[in-house]
């Protein structure tokens, strides 16, 4: 029945899929390296492509990247400010959710505000943050928090509201109280959708941290340098510094962290919400 | 034994009365009659199947019976007290399962007593032996995702039945069945209620379903509806499938219930046909346009 992790893995391994995935990456290298290199190897420049360092370039500048502290701090810090925002958001957005998928009310209230609000890039906050917050620092989060918040929001009110008006029903007539309703069915009815709102935030949040740090210059660090500022800012500061290696070393371990989140993220709803996956 | 003890504990069941119901939806133009000017009795302890052609308004009546909805006009009394809203002396069985899909077969059987603060290691060991009454023993930990069809409806019915109400509602319960889990499933709900012996309101479009398990049967007229012919069904329990199908009395009632259900689809299909016409018309005369 559950097979340990090494046959897991195994099995993985020699699944077609695996394989496709393998095949696809190697060819994207390949071209990429050619690309790059085509006007050493041919005479002629590719477009686009040759302006981009190769993969091999950039595999050796991620290796001495990784044994750079001051990179791990800058990537430590979006990090940071990525949960900060993250958990911000869903702190506050969930609960406000349920409050406007449950009273009507509230719902009436607060919705015109919420949707006139939502469709602002949470870039476009950026300079009125810079002037609301005291720091940098909490200016950035609180950028990182819209990002995250009103995804979180919109799937936590779909999720309530989509939930079958029997359970309700049937609940009621077993004589559920309201606040048994409330933990009982509309909590665990909502749980998938705030799932998939936070997988999807952090995300975003991923993507809004970057572009806030290399906007505001550096956050907390002010002198600039690779350390202190984050990856969008250690990005930026690659650029301005003229190490393209650098940048698309940068943008690959953006990457990888927002891989990372969604698949913690993903992880962890699944095993809050097991009557999805086992069947 | 100790179900058996608690599922005697009130052997019969309340009565229930409804007189001249009325339900409409939408106002002035665009009301549309549900039910109208239906009057029936649900006997204590007997069972009663609610027959009719679809769409005519059963469920409306079974939200009504629920009290998720109030009549338009008319009274439903329950023992002689009006029945205002939801309540645990009446518990509906939805057409689809209605289990909640978060929780395992043992929590959703224990959800009426645990809203109510009742879980005691009394009703516990009932859970215990409706679990095995139903054949869902070793399902316990599974959700309802994890369950076919059938059990989820054994399921349901063990869920309704530990909160020992004194009405049961079922809405086509075996409705979306394959034919052979119908037939166990209709087996096995006429022993439970062999032993159980509460007044059930047991609704169906399935006439053989509907002879197997009655005491009365009651014919409703198509939409709005009302109560048509009402037949008693004064066959020896326990039955079994075959002896119905061999029953010259059973298949006498059969043959006037057909009758009466072919009048209703019949009113029903001329009404569908009307309106089929009216749309091919209508097609016809915009493609000669175009």
């Amino acid at each position: 029945m559950t097979k340990s992790l090494t046959a897991k893995a195994m099995t993985f391994i020699n699944g077609e899929q695996f394989w496709r995935g393998v095949v696809s990456i190697v060819v994207f290298l390949i071209f990429w390296e050619v690309g790059s290199r085509s006007q050493a190897w041919f005479g002629f420049a590719f477009p686009w492509v040759s302006q981009v360092p190769p993969p091999s370039a950039v595999l050796v500048e991620l290796f001495k990247l990784i044994q750079d502290p001051s990179f791990w701090m800058s990537a430590f810090l979006s990090t940071l400010r990525v949960f900060e925002g993250f958990f911000a958001a869903m702190l506050i957005g969930i609960p406000l959710g349920l409050a406007m998928a449950v009273s009507r009310t509230f719902y009436g209230i607060t919705f015109p505000v919420f949707e006139v609000l939502r469709p602002i890039p949470p870039l476009a906050w950026v300079p009125a943050s810079i002037i609301f917050w005291p720091t940098q620092e909490l200016s950035i989060a609180f950028i990182t928090f819209l990002g995250a918040f009103f995804t979180i929001v919109i799937n936590v009110i779909g999720g309530a509201q989509a939930i079958d008006v029997r359970y309700f029903q049937a609940a009621r007539s077993m004589g559920s109280s309201t606040w048994d309703i409330f933990r009982r069915i509309i909590l665990p009815g909502t749980l998938p959708s705030i799932v998939v709102g936070a997988t999807v935030g952090v995300g975003i949040t991923w993507a809004v941290v970057v572009a806030a740090e290399m906007i505001s210059g550096g956050g907390s660090s002010g002198s600039g340098g690779a350390t202190g500022g984050g990856l969008g800012f250690f990005i930026w500061n690659s650029y301005v510094g003229g190490s393209y290696t650098q940048i698309v070393a940068g943008m690959i371990s953006i990457g990888i962290a927002g891989y990372l989140s969604s698949a913690v993220l993903r992880k962890i709803g699944k095993w809050m919400t097991p009557w999805l996956s086992e069947s | 034994m100790a179900h058996a003890s608690q599922l005697a504990s009130s052997p019969l069941g309340s009565q229930i009365t409804v007189s001249n119901v009325s339900k409409s939806y939408g106002a002035g133009d665009f009301a549309k009659q549900v039910v109208q000017d239906c009057s029936f009795t649900l006997d204590s302890g007997k069972l009663t199947v609610m027959i009719g052609p679809s769409g005519c308004g059963k469920s409306t009546l079974i939200r009504m019976l629920a009290g998720f909805e109030r009549p338009s006009s008319g009274t439903i009394t329950l023992d002689g007290k009006p029945v205002t809203g939801p309540g645990l002396d009446r518990m509906v069985v939805f057409q689809e399962s209605a289990l909640f899909p978060w929780m395992t077969t043992y929590d959703n059987i224990m959800f009426g007593p645990r809203a109510r603060g009742e879980d005691t290691p009394e009703m516990r060991a009932f859970a215990e032996e409706l679990l095995q009454k139903v054949g869902l023993d070793g399902f316990r930990k599974k959700y309802p995702a994890q369950l076919s069809g059938g059990m989820q409806r054994r399921a349901e019915l063990a869920r309704s039945m530990i909160n020992k109400p004194d009405i049961m509602i079922l809405d086509e319960p075996f409705r979306g069945l394959d034919a052979m889990t119908k037939k166990l499933m209709q087996q096995y709900y006429a022993n439970l209620y062999e032993e159980f012996r509460r007044t059930t309101f047991f609704v169906t479009t399935d006439i053989d379903e509907a002879i197997y398990l009655a005491d009365r049967i009651l014919i409703m007229t198509n939409i709005p509806t009302q109560v048509r012919a009402a037949i008693n069904v004064d066959l020896p329990r326990p039955r079994h499938v075959e002896d119905i199908t061999e029953n010259d009395e059973a298949n006498a009632i059969k043959m006037k219930a057909l009758g009466l259900l072919h009048e209703e689809a019949m009113k029903s299909f001329a009404r569908g046909s009307k309106a089929a016409a009216d749309f091919v018309d209508a097609y016809a005369r915009r493609m000669a346009k175009e």
